[in-house]
């Protein structure tokens, strides 16, 4: 509503200010040249053949050479599509393991009355600045003495953690937006005779779906992109998730490596960017939410 | 030993919690607060096995020369000597630490400040700021990532963009990342090139400011630098408070760029040496996780006293416009 109106008042200023404005509006296209910049190189390079690599300094390829995508794509022992479903499949289970976990525990902190509940609402709060590589070395330890790193199934140390709500950064943004939920709805469930239980199933949850949707983007999004949790927790080549695939490129020096490694990469963002284009206005606005009202 | 003893006491202590009881007297206070913990439990068990026991056996472990091949049960206490070692006698330490602090004090400011000037840009222009506020939006979402990385250093690299930009201009340029001199300093850029999202909570907190006071101000007779001064900075404080304690912890937490570039060594001659990734090699590489415990536990205390002494200085700086505080 606020950037309606003010578009609005804006828009009546325009005569006095227009030569200011085409002034703000090229230095803003120069900034988006600069930025977006990289990111066109990089398609253009991924389509680039070995020789134009070296050779041609221009953003696009004089020659369209599809040909890295196919040699990325098998460049190893198993293929670009084993680690891109290990990635999914992980990424996805990071979902719904976030979605649940943090979904519980912001009700129990933004509705129930318990004993010591603002006390666990700090701790909460405490390990939201708590830094993941302070842990990475216990909790190797820990998973490996289990015996589930490397195990049969080595996402387990990856995937346990997200199921038991540690991503406190989700709990705190469904908190935040579980207290604009009107009261009020709650007390006419409960006059109706509706639990705990019931108040959550009925009154929370379905109004909840924003802030649970955000969540899912979001832990999407930068599960598929972390890199330090999959490189500690994954050793054996058919287990590797898609950035941990993409480290074997710089391993193997030799130049030729150049035009498939960028051609990996750009499908690798892929999926990343189709959820920027799905969902951009949530995800700008997500970071509002939840940065400004904390 | 922890690992078998731990959910014993634990689980005894939820079975003995009385719920059917509790449901069949007061069904309001006890139930609901019995509810609370049912829904807490999963966020709780997290707390202790994934959090909590860590971070104690990390702290245990950083007094001992434990490496991951002999036995927990077999581990030499050692005292003080992984701390001792760490502050006199490692100069790769020493080295990583002052790698971090250089690299979180002059790339946070200029993304601040790249985010701040980008946004106050976009405040006011009257067309496309949903075009433009994503598009700048973009680098955030993508830049963390490996792909990104390798297309970084790619890019400073002697056959790299950067260069032939540079040879457009008349420089001859040369392989950035392989420069001691300047490899950390492209994996700044790479830091403030991600300054979208910093740019959007700026962007928030600007829409904040009552426009009165600008209209009382100019009445006043303000400059434009004036009212920037003395009405949007005030205003703005709070934003800029929590993007520059986000941003510093982030920027000494920096590592998928710093291992993409040397690979996972810190190099070119440590010149990336990054304290997470000095951490890294110590635990995982050189297999000293003892040693690792004791840098990941000064880590944690370094970042602790920096969120405080922003939260202690921000008393004096921080503008709440509501009368909080």
């Amino acid at each position: 509503m606020v950037a309606v109106t003010s578009t609005v008042a804006r828009r009546g200023n325009r005569k006095p200010g227009g030569g200011r404005q085409a002034v703000r509006l090229a230095i803003l296209i120069a900034i988006v040249a600069v930025v977006l910049y990289p990111l066109i190189w990089m398609i253009g390079t991924s389509f680039k053949s070995q020789a134009e690599i070296v050779n041609n300094i221009g953003l696009l390829p004089e020659e369209f050479t599809p040909g890295n995508y196919t040699d990325g794509w098998t460049n190893f022992d198993f293929s670009f599509g084993r680690f891109f479903l290990n990635s999914a499949m992980v990424s996805l289970l990071t979902v719904v393991g976030n979605a649940i976990s943090c979904l519980l525990a912001a009700y129990a902190f933004a509705r129930l009355k318990f004993r010591f509940r603002g006390m666990w609402f700090a701790v909460m709060i405490g390990t939201l600045l708590l830094p993941g590589h302070v842990l990475i070395i216990p909790q190797y330890i820990l998973f490996r003495s289990l015996g589930l790193v490397g195990g049969d199934w080595p996402y387990l140390p990856l995937l346990i953690p997200q199921f038991l709500a540690t991503e406190a950064f989700f709990v705190f943004l469904m908190v935040q937006f579980m207290r604009g939920i009107p009261r009020e709805l709650d007390e006419a469930a409960k006059i109706d005779g509706a639990s705990s239980f019931g108040i959550f199933r009925h009154v929370i949850l379905p109004l909840s779906r924003p802030a649970l949707v955000t969540t899912a983007i979001f832990s999407f999004i930068w599960t598929w992109n972390d890199f330090f949790r999959q490189l500690v927790f994954l050793s054996d080549l058919k287990d590797y998730t898609v950035p941990v695939a993409l480290t074997l490129f710089i391993d193997s020096t030799s130049a030729s490596a150049v035009g498939p490694m960028f051609a990996m990469s750009v499908l690798s963002l892929l999926p990343v960017f189709l959820f920027f284009l799905a969902f951009q206005r949530m995800l700008v606005e997500g970071i509002n939410t939840s940065g400004l009202k904390g | 030993m922890a690992l078998t003893t731990a959910p014993g006491p634990t689980r005894r202590g939820n079975g003995s919690v009385r719920p059917r009881a509790n449901r069949g007297a007061g069904r309001n206070r006890h139930g609901e607060g019995l509810a609370g913990y049912v829904f807490l439990s999963p966020w709780l068990l997290g707390l202790m096995a994934v959090t909590a026991i860590p971070m104690l056996l990390s702290l245990y472990l950083s007094f001992t020369n434990y490496d991951i091949l002999t036995p927990l049960s077999e581990v030499e206490w050692v005292g003080l000597a992984n701390y001792e070692r760490m502050f006199t006698s490692d100069p790769s330490y020493w080295h990583a630490v002052q790698v971090t602090l250089k690299f979180a004090l002059i790339a946070v400011p200029l993304k601040l400040a790249a985010a701040l000037g980008v946004a106050l840009l976009l405040n006011r222009a009257w067309r496309g700021v949903g075009l433009f506020r994503s598009l700048f939006y973009l680098p955030s979402l993508l830049g963390g990532s490996v792909a990104l990385a390798i297309v970084w250093v790619n890019m400073f690299n002697r056959d790299g963009a950067f260069n032939s930009f540079l040879a457009l201009v008349g420089i001859e340029g040369k392989p950035w990342v392989n420069d001691p001199e300047w490899a950390l300093q492209t994996l700044m850029v790479l830091a403030i090139w991600q300054f979208g999202a910093p740019m959007v909570i700026f962007l928030a907190g600007l829409k904040q400011v009552p426009t009165e006071l600008y209209e009382a101000a100019s009445v006043d007779g303000a400059s434009k630098f004036s009212q920037f001064w003395n009405v949007t900075l005030p205003m703005l404080s709070p934003v800029i408070f929590f993007n520059l304690v986000l941003e510093t912890i982030n920027g000494f937490q920096g590592f998928t760029a710093a291992f993409v570039l040397s690979n996972g060594t810190g190099g070119p001659v440590d010149s990336t040496l990054m304290y997470t990734l000095n951490l890294y090699i110590s635990g995982f590489t050189n297999l000293e996780m003892g040693y690792a415990s004791a840098m990941a536990w000064v880590f944690l205390l370094a970042i602790a006293l920096i969120t405080v002494i922003f939260f202690s200085t921000g008393r004096f700086w921080v503008h709440y416009s509501d009368g909080e505080r």
